[in-house]
């Protein structure tokens, strides 16, 4: 176990904890759009900024990627964290106005655009987390997706923006992002997600469409589980 | 490159060059690039799955850098430096002069495949700002009058 302040109040929790899970086991609340429980972490938000003590210094770190240590003194509240949180706010809001996610969280922190920060109209509601493309490796693993180019072109998307040859429609990339950039429109017998349209598959017992036939043909591939026993939905099962 | 050899083949080659392992990437798209001048479609999909690469990070990587690139490039490319030692030198003028004197923009290419024109950030040899690097020739103190010879001598070559 190890010991830990948290705005005063001291905790404990197992060797290897997060200080976002620490925090918030003391039940304190902490703003972060990219910490999925899902997919591995990366600081990309950078809204979940804490002021660490160790020593006589004092110093701003991501707390979904910073482990708890033994001593340590946290402060979640300090006008340095609630600066740099809403510097990072008025950034994450200026490129993404349009995301109803940012806004409402912008409300809950008290943070309004920034006439010196222009809006740009060009970026979706992407904030390039990455969360998807790390989603598509680490869990669905395919790959289908990345981030292409750099600096203000970065954008997320397929290879040469086509349609992909590897993307089973299983849309976890579409329940992972933060502020809802990925479009999925599932209508009737078909999905259609990074430009492709996929095929629906029908649910032998009770009939409704589930998923795409392509992704069932990758779940079948890889564990092996012959593809007709697939087709019956999850609520059937 | 010979005709012979299609793109496929040429890209396995280079990724057994280099073990076909995926840390090498750089050094094999680098490779791709130098054999057809940019990096072609077929030639990423070729290399990534002979290294056993997702294709979406070859083509991260392949976006990332402004080394690479992903559309067909001139017989010669010229690259202006416009790093803060050349600017002051005066690259800017020397972009115009290339720029009317090429009739093309920085990242465009000749109608006759010619030339190429790229602008980049830093040489490393700003002593001798400013400075225009053309194929793997670096051209040092550059004036206007050296750009009409330099571009003269270019097509005479043989171009």
């Amino acid at each position: 176990m190890v010991n830990l302040t948290v705005d005063g109040k001291n905790i404990s929790v197992s060797e290897g904890t997060m200080l976002l899970e620490a925090i918030r086991g003391a039940g304190i609340a902490i703003p972060t759009l990219c910490a999925h429980e899902a997919v591995s972490r990366s600081g990309a938000c950078r809204l979940c900024v804490v002021e660490i003590k160790k020593g006589n210094r004092t110093r701003i770190v991501t707390s979904c990627l910073y482990g708890a240590e033994e001593g340590l003194i946290v402060d979640t509240k300090s006008d340095r964290v609630l600066n740099v949180r809403r510097l990072v706010m008025e950034l994450l809001l200026a490129r993404c106005p349009e995301s109803e996610v940012l806004q409402k969280l912008a409300k809950e922190l008290c943070v309004e655009s920034q006439a010196r920060f222009a809006a740009d109209t060009d970026k979706g509601k992407c904030i390039l987390c990455r969360s998807c493309v790390r989603v598509c490796e680490e869990i669905v693993g395919v790959s289908a997706i990345g981030l292409f180019a750099r600096g203000s072109q970065k954008t997320v998307g397929t290879p040469y923006n086509e349609k992909s040859d590897v993307c089973i429609g299983c849309g976890a990339c579409v329940y992972v992002c933060p502020t809802g950039h990925i479009e999925m429109t599932s209508t009737g017998d078909k999905r259609k997600i990074w430009g492709r349209t996929f095929k629906m598959q029908t649910c032998t017992k009770c009939g409704k469409f589930f998923a795409p036939v392509d992704q069932l043909k990758f779940i079948s591939k890889k564990t092996g589980v012959p593809l007709n026993e697939l087709t019956v939905c999850t609520e059937c099962r | 490159m010979t005709k012979a050899i299609s793109v496929a083949t040429k890209t396995r080659q280079i990724v057994k060059k280099h073990g076909g392992d995926k840390s090498a990437m750089i050094a094999v798209l680098q490779d791709i690039q130098e054999a057809f001048n940019y990096l072609p479609k077929e030639a990423l999909k070729t290399a990534s799955k002979a290294m056993k690469v997702p294709f979406s990070r070859v083509y991260e990587a392949a976006t990332f850098y402004t080394a690479f690139s992903l559309k067909q490039r001139g017989k010669n490319i010229v690259k202006i430096c416009v790093g803060t030692a050349c600017h002051v030198r005066g690259a800017a003028a020397l972009q115009d002069k290339f720029e009317r004197t090429l009739g093309i923009k920085p990242g465009e290419t000749t109608k006759d495949k010619n030339f190429t024109l790229e602008t980049v950030n830093c040489v490393g040899a700003c002593a001798l700002g400013p400075v225009v690097v053309i194929n793997t020739d670096y051209h040092g103190q550059v004036t206007m009058k050296k750009i009409d010879k330099i571009i003269d001598k270019i097509n005479e070559g043989g171009a």
